[in-house]
This record gives structure tokens, C-alpha cells and sequence, in this order.
């Protein structure tokens, strides 16, 4: 049989799979809804179509899938290169606050002081995913505890120095100062909140794709992910591919955490890791692990939320229920079986038809 | 004589279109050893896949005992009494040779396993079977060989009557195959039912009563093995005469160019494995290592290829150190080195040929400029590889673990010997690869040695280690117990005597494997 034929039989399949998960989970929010609001018509559309009645609650889509995108290529990278490290959540929460010290602290002209902001969080995040990196590395400790434990070390050094250092006095709830002027990143849409830190996540999505890809290094880290004792046979460095993977993830990580302090705040206001590390998982497989993928996954995860966000708000039905619909779209990815039967009936009539054509 | 088994018409499409299977038929007879032969790619693991239920037919029908029945999982395969030995190993490393023996059928005690009396079990089951293994080590310390019993072990355990046995002397020694042999007639006498893949000919004329012959996934005969040839097998598989008896010229070796000397390797715990080893390997000359598994020769290979490390002693290419270096540098002095184990250490198996065969060359200006992948150039690498070893696939970017076992090796083949190789280790470089392909193989490393460049041959099959190495040392206890230069003066049973350790040559001897004036 044709690769080509092959190829697109493959392609019609996982697209009609992920459209059935996504009318899947959609099922479940109605099933759910109907079954616990007393208004469920209401709670639905707020739900469904909520996310779309203005351009502000567009742009929270977008928003919301901006953070998202970093987090999920982090862990696209630190999963290729066949590591366990869950450090998503900790590199981005360092990466906001060495945003914030940036921001608060040193005066610069406008174009280049959310840059200098943004990738001194991204150091900063990469510095907390090497910890667990080279743990492993040196003394085979596994980087999927370590980096377990060292996110709750960032979590609270992180309030401990908003608290002790930038804290606004007048205001009663924890936050930091307001920031320089200079700092925050400029809006693209007029009515959203829509930042500059977009297009970044974006730009990272592709850069990322071609790095592991189309260069030497990337095929490296898959090779490395894929098989470490064959990387190691063929002369690649693989304890460096690994260490490097993950100092990468804490990059992304980071500057995505800057991105979006700088995007949406004038000020730091998180009182505990706001979570986009785990939501980076989620948003990773749902991606098949395909850094193209990711923009689209993140979207599509921003709007259950978005949507939960609006049901809550305007109906009796709590916005908890987007956890559950995460959790069975993530099993419904998982299930390989899906729409197995189908792909297979459609290649046995390929190959039939193509060995007819050879006899 | 009953029919034990029929498999009618049988066809297999796979996920990604290859029709593995256009239509075999398979009829085995109760109480017989029946051989199943085929070109590397023929079908057959697919279809003994789809007797043990780990595939589903496309279509055909299915007879065990004369009924019809649907085979949908292993449990249900080993339900019917059929047993399987994968041809790649389906062990779990981290765990114990107990442990996964049992896995899947625990005696239980209550609602726990009954660990004493299962290790007592898989100790008895060893020892009546002459395949005695160690039941507390853990998969992962066993020599390959070890782990080719424990897989066997693991069907008979399971109380299998129909008996699959695909490649199962791939990576016994002699003996060991001799051992197994003895045991496989046993059985058959006491009414179980063998079927038995292999490429050595020579094996399925002296273990098996029937053979089917399969080629590009259509039956091609059944023969009483008496009735034909090893020459009419190959043919019937091949579809052309394929000369099995190995031509070369002499050798005329040169300057050393691999030179090891005195030495050991010990592990932490203290273990022995080589004990002042020296020798040398020249230009234009291939030199075999012989020896029982486990007499060191794996360690002495991962020590000289950097997989391993030495303890005393050095290992040096044209005069420079090389003990202790990493892979990246040994490759990059032109060491070649073609793996025992394909699958842990010869391949990525969900990456692409393409991507398995440039994998060492990642360095080379030709398929990477400044970091950058030059994705035509690798392609069309790819597709040469595919041709020059005629690796049966539908396309070189197809994932190299998809294909069937020898043509996996093939893939391992082409990217050592294509990787400008100055010095060839080639460890049981045609295991599992059939006639026509080994053929192909072993002038490659003829060729090779044309060229003035030195090979390090290790492999388990004595004719091959006969046929093909120019001289030869055999290894015992971590020792070289002899060195014959010439191995054309080598006899078969004068090997398997140092093999043993039953005769050992003088010191003097032994040294000349050095040349050093
Ligand atoms: N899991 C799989 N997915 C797709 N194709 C497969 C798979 N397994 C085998 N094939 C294809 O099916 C064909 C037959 O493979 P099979 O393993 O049955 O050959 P074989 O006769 O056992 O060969 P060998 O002697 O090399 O072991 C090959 O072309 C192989 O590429
Ligand atoms: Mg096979």
C-alpha cells in the first residue's frame, strides 16, 4: 500500500478521534449539567457559547491559552527526552517572580524591559529544572520526586520574597508594588487583553517543532527518549541531552511565567502556583506530544475553563466540573482502542485494492 | 496421526498496511516437531502471533484438536494449551527469573502469591528440563542465552501442549542447542507438539519430522524433512540457490591495528570476568572469539567498543590508549560495533529506519550542516541503506520496530558497516537473519577485510566462526585457553574441547595471539 493513502487514512482517523473527544467531553458537560442544575439550559449555553458572546470573553480564551502553551512544550521536551520531571509548575512560578524583580526594580526604555524581564525568568527556570536534572544525573536520584518536592520550595520562596521584599503596604490581601510602566507587554487587540506574550508562545511552538525535528539535537533527544542504552551505543551524550532537555523545559517554563505576569498584571498577585504546570500535561498529550499541536490543544483546554468560568459565574453549577471533563478527555486520549475497528477496516481494503493492482 | 493444529488461509493486514500474510495454511500433527521456514519478512512471527492471540487474522479460520476456535488474547491461547518463546525477548527486566515466570499465573495462597512454594517450582521445572537458571536473579544480570531458557522455561511452565518456538537458538551456544534439542525430542515423545522456527537449516534437518515453507506471506509446501535437502529448502524459500558454504581468499594480514593487552575485568562485587586477556587484531584479518557464553567475551567487547570498563591492563588502536574512552570517541576513531541484542541496544525501535541508520553519523557534514538536519540527503541515505541491505519494509521512514526480526538486523548491519569502519567488532552479526541475507552479511565482512581493515568476530554458530574467521582465540573462565592461527586446520570438535576447558594450550602459544616481536 501507498504511504500516501496510508498517511491519510491515519490523518482522517485521529482527526475524526479528536473530534469525537471533544463531542465526548462536550456530552458530558450536558449530562453532568442536566443532571445537577435546576436551570441546565442556562448553565449550557453559558457554558458553551458563552466563551464566544463577546470579544473580551474571546481574548480570556486566548489568555488563558497563552500560559498554557509554555507549559505544555516544557513538558513535550522533558517527556521526549524520556524524563519524568514534573518541574512545568515550579520553572514557570520562579520564572514570574524573577519577571517581577525586573519589573519592579531596574528602570530601562520601554521596548527592552519586559525582554530582559521575561528572560531573566526564563534563567531562573531553568536553573530550578536543573536542580532535578542533575540529581539524577550525579546520584540516580529520580527527578520525578525532586522535582515534586522542589515545586512546593519554589511555591513558598517565591511568596516569601513578595512578602519580605515587594509587598504593597497599603493593600490588605498579599501583592507586590505596582510595576514600572515600562515593564508591562503591550495589548494587540483593543477590548482584550490579548499580549504580546501570544505571539511568543506561538513562536515557541514552532521553534520548538523544529528543533526536535529538524536538527541534530532534536533527533538526539527522541533517540535519547526513545531508547537511552542505544543513544548511549551510538556515542550521543545522553546524560547532556538529558540535563539539556530539561534546562530547555525550565526555560520555556520561565519565560512563560514572565510573559504572563508582564501580560496580564501590573502587579504580582498569586498567593500559591497557579497550576498551569499540571494543565501543561493535559495540554501536552492532548497535542500528541507535537509541539505544532500545542497552540491548538491549548486553546481548546482554555476554553472548557473560560467556559467553566462563565457557568459558574451565571448559573448554579460549580466550575469544579472542568476538572472532571479533563480527566475523561484524558483517558478517551489514552484509549488507543478508539476508532481502532474503523482505521483497520479501511487499510485491510487499501492494501486488498493495492495487491490486486501488483498481481 | 491426529491433526493438532490447522490454520487455514490465513491473512494478516497490519495497522500500517503491510499484508504480512496473504494466505498460509499450516497443518500441524500431534506429537511431531514441525518446522516453519520462510525469508526473513515471510510471515512467520505474524503467524505464530496469531495462534498465541497477540494478533487478530484478517481472515482464515483456526483448528486446535479439530475445533474451530477464535483466538483473542494469550490468556485464551494458553487456556487452549498453546505455549509461546517470542523471538524477542518478552521478559521484565527489573523483576526476578520467579517472577516473571509466574506473571499471569501466581500460585496463590489465599489472596497472595505463594512466593516460596512458586520459586521451589520454577527451581524443579529448571532442573527437570536441563535449563537450570538461578530463580532469584533479576532479568537484568542474565546473559542473553540465560534469558532465551527462562523465556522457554516460561512456556513449559505455563503447561503448554502446542509449543511455538520462534528463533530459539538465535543465541545458544552449540551446546546449549544440543542440550535443547535433547529436551525438544523428549517432549515430542511424550506428546506435545512442536513448532520451530529458524534459520539454520541444519538445525530443522536434525530436530524436525515436517516443514511449511513460506514465502512473502503465501505457503509454499509442505515437505517430510527427510525428503529434502538443505539446498531444496533454501531454494523453495529463497527462490534461487544460495551458496552456504562461505568463499574467501587467504588472508594476508598486516600491522596490528587493535592491540589488547593483560586485560581485567572486575565488577564491584568482585566478580571476575576477564583475567589478562591479550591479544591483537591486524589489518586484512578477521579474528574470532569463540567460548561458551559467559566467559567474558561480552565484557571484553563492551570494554573495547566503551560500553564497559576495564579494570587493569589497555586497550589501544594503532598505538593510542583507548581503554576507559567513551563511545563517542571510540566511534570516532572508526570502531564499528554490531550488538548482541538488537533490541536493547541496536535500535530506537518507534524511530524510523532513516533515523536508526544515521543515528552514529550525526556529526557527518553530509546529513547535518550547522546543527540542522539535511532531511534529503538523510532520506536518500536511508533508502540506499534499505537497498544495499534489501531491508524488506514499504518505505525507509517507517519505524525500524515495525519490521520483522531479521530485517531489524539488517537495519543494525548497514549503519556499522556504512559507518567507514576501520575496525569491525561484529557481535553475532547474522543472528537472526536468513540464508540468503547472512550470505550477504558475511561477504560484507569478507569485503571488509579486502579492504585492509580488521574484524572481531563473536558468534555462537561454529560453522560460521569456522567458515568465516581467518584466526581465532578461544575464551574460558576469563582466560584465552588458545590461539589458532590458522583456522582452516580448526575442526569442529577440537574447538568444542578448549571451549569446554577440557584442553588448553601452553603460555607460549597463547602469547603469539599478541605478535610482538
Ligand atoms: N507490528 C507490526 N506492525 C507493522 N508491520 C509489521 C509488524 N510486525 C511485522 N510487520 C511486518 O510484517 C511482515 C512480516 O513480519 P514477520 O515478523 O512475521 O516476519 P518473519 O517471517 O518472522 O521474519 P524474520 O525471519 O525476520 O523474523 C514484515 O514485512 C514486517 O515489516
Ligand atoms: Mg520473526
Amino acid at each position: 500500500m501507498k504511504i500516501n493513502s496510508q498517511k491519510k487514512i491515519n490523518l482522517l482517523v485521529d482527526c475524526v478521534k479528536m473530534l469525537m473527544i471533544v463531542a465526548i467531553a462536550c456530552a458530558l458537560v450536558s449530562l453532568i449539567v442536566f443532571a445537577v442544575s435546576d436551570d441546565p439550559l442556562n448553565a449550557i449555553y453559558n457554558f458553551f457559547v458563552g466563551p464566544f458572546t463577546t470579544l473580551r470573553r474571546v481574548g480570556n480564551i486566548v489568555e488563558a491559552a497563552s500560559p498554557l502553551m509554555f507549559t505544555a512544550l516544557a513538558v513535550v521536551i522533558i517527556f521526549g527526552a524520556g524524563q519524568f520531571s514534573m518541574i512545568a509548575e515550579g520553572s514557570f512560578f520562579i520564572g514570574t517572580a524573577g519577571a517581577m524583580v525586573v519589573a519592579i526594580t531596574i528602570g530601562m526604555p520601554a521596548g527592552l524591559h519586559p525582554i530582559v524581564a521575561i528572560l531573566f525568568g526564563g534563567i531562573l527556570g531553568s536553573i530550578v529544572a536543573l536542580i532535578p536534572a542533575l540529581l539524577k544525573m550525579k546520584w540516580n536520584v529520580s527527578e520525578l520526586v525532586v522535582s515534586l518536592m522542589l515545586n512546593y520550595v519554589v511555591q513558598f520562596f517565591v511568596i516569601y520574597l513578595v512578602t519580605y521584599f515587594f509587598r504593597e503596604m497599603e493593600s490588605s490581601s498579599l501583592c507586590s508594588v505596582l510595576f514600572q510602566d515600562t515593564a508591562t507587554l503591550t495589548t494587540i487587540l483593543e477590548g482584550t487583553r490579548i499580549h504580546t506574550g501570544v505571539l511568543l508562545g506561538v513562536a515557541a511552538c514552532i521553534v520548538m517543532w523544529f528543533l526536535m525535528y529538524r536538527t541534530s539535537f532534536g533527533t538526539s533527544l527522541r533517540i535519547t527518549g526513545d531508547n537511552a542504552l542505544f543513544a548511549k551505543y551510538a556515542g550521543l551524550k545522553v546524560s547532556g541531552i538529558m540535563v539539556a532537555a530539561q534546562a530547555i523545559a525550565g526555560f520555556l517554563a520561565g519565560i512563560g511565567g514572565g510573559a504572563e505576569l508582564l501580560g496580564m498584571y501590573t502587579r504580582f498577585k498569586w498567593t500559591a502556583t497557579p497550576g498551569y504546570g499540571w494543565t501543561g500535561i493535559v495540554v501536552a498529550l492532548l497535542a500528541r506530544r507535537n509541539p505544532l499541536m500545542v497552540p491548538l490543544s491549548a486553546a481548546f483546554i482554555a476554553y472548557m475553563n473560560v467556559g467553566a468560568d462563565i457557568m459558574a459565574r451565571n448559573s448554579d453549577v460549580g466550575r469544579e466540573m472542568v476538572d472532571i471533563i479533563q480527566g475523561v478527555m484524558m483517558l478517551l486520549i489514552a484509549a488507543d482502542a478508539l476508532l481502532q475497528g474503523w482505521r483497520q477496516r479501511m487499510i485491510i481494503k487499501a492494501a486488498k485494492a493495492e495487491e490486486e493492482v501488483s498481481v | 496421526m491426529a491433526e493438532a493444529l490447522q490454520m487455514k488461509n490465513i491473512v494478516k493486514v497490519y495497522s500500517n498496511g503491510v499484508m504480512a500474510n496473504k494466505d498460509v495454511t499450516l497443518c500441524v500433527n500431534e506429537g511431531e516437531i514441525h518446522a516453519l521456514s520462510g525469508e526473513n519478512g515471510a510471515g512467520k512471527s505474524t503467524l505464530m502471533k496469531i495462534l498465541f492471540g497477540e494478533e487478530q487474522a484478517t481472515s482464515g479460520e483456526i483448528y486446535v484438536n479439530g475445533k474451530k476456535v477464535n483466538i483473542t488474547s494469550p490468556q485464551m491461547a494458553i487456556g487452549l494449551g498453546i505455549g509461546m518463546v517470542h523471538q524477542h525477548f518478552m521478559l521484565v527486566p527489573s523483576l526476578s527469573v520467579t517472577e516473571n515466570m509466574i506473571m499471569g499465573v501466581e500460585p496463590k495462597k489465599g489472596i497472595f502469591i505463594d512466593r516460596k512454594y512458586a520459586r521451589q517450582q520454577v527451581e524443579e521445572i529448571g532442573k527437570k528440563y536441563n535449563l537450570y537458571i538461578d530463580p532469584d536473579k533479576k532479568i537484568s544480570e542474565l546473559t542473553v542465552g540465560q534469558k532465551q531458557k527462562v523465556e522457554i522455561l516460561k512456556a513449559l511452565f505455563r503447561g503448554a501442549k502446542i509449543l511455538i518456538l520462534d528463533e530459539p537458538t538465535a543465541v545458544l551456544t552449540p551446546q546449549e542447542t544440543a542440550e535443547l534439542f535433547e529436551e525438544l525430542k523428549h517432549l515430542k515423545e511424550s506428546g506435545y507438539t512442536i513448532i520451530f522456527i529458524s534459520h539454520k537449516l541444519n538445525e530443522i534437518k536434525e530436530l524436525c519430522d515436517r516443514i511449511t515453507i513460506i514465502r512473502r506471506g503465501v505457503t509454499m509446501g509442505v515437505h517430510n524433512v527427510a525428503d529434502v535437502s538443505e539446498e531444496d529448502i533454501s531454494r523453495l524459500m529463497v527462490g534461487r540457490d544460495v551458496v552456504q558454504k562461505i568463499v574467501k581468499d587467504p588472508a594476508h594480514p598486516g600491522e596490528s591495528l587493535l592491540r589488547v593487552k593483560d586485560v581485567k575485568i572486575v565488577d564491584e562485587t568482585g566478580t571476575v570476568y576477564v583475567d589478562g586477556v591479550s591479544f591483537s587484531l591486524r589489518e586484512g584479518e578477521i579474528l574470532g572469539i569463540a567460548g561458551v557464553e559467559g566467559n567474558g567475551q561480552s565484557q571484553l567487547i563492551d570494554a573495547i567498543t566503551g560500553m564497559g570498563h576495564i579494570s587493569a591492563g589497555s586497550i589501544s588502536l594503532r598505538d593510542k590508549d583507548i581503554s576507559g574512552a567513551s563511545v563517542r570517541k571510540i566511534r570516532s576513531m572508526h570502531i564499528a560495533h554490531i550488538p548482541e541484542d538488537r533490541m536493547t541496544t541496536g535500535v530506537a525501535a518507534s524511530l524510523s529506519i532513516t533515523e536508526n541508520v544515521i543515528a552514529d553519523k550525526l556529526s557527518w557534514k553530509r546529513f547535518v550542516r550547522g546543527g540542522v538536519l539535511r532531511r534529503k540527503e538523510m532520506r536518500a541515505y536511508g533508502q540506499e541503506m534499505v537497498d544495499a541491505y534489501q531491508i524488506l519494509c514499504k518505505s525507509q521512514d517507517v519505524e525500524i520496530g515495525s519490521l520483522s526480526g531479521g530485517n531489524i538486523q539488517k537495519g543494525v548491519v548497514a549503519r556499522e558497516l556504512s559507518s567507514e569502519p576501520l575496525v569491525i567488532v561484529a557481535n553475532q552479526p547474522t543472528r537472526g537473519v536468513d540464508v540468503g541475507a547472512s550470505e550477504f552479511i558475511r561477504h560484507q565482512l569478507i569485503r571488509a577485510r579486502d579492504q585492509r581493515k580488521g574484524v572481531l568476530l563473536i558468534t555462537s554458530d561454529l560453522n560460521e566462526v569456522l567458515g568465516l574467521a581467518d584466526s581465532l582465540i578461544v575464551m574460558y573462565e576469563g582466560k584465552i585457553v588458545a590461539y589458532i592461527q590458522d583456522v582452516a586446520s580448526m575442526t569442529e570438535s577440537e574447538l568444542g574441547t578448549y571451549m569446554l576447558g577440557i584442553q588448553k594450550q601452553s603460555a607460549a602459544q597463547i602469547k603469539e595471539a599478541l605478535h610482538e616481536d
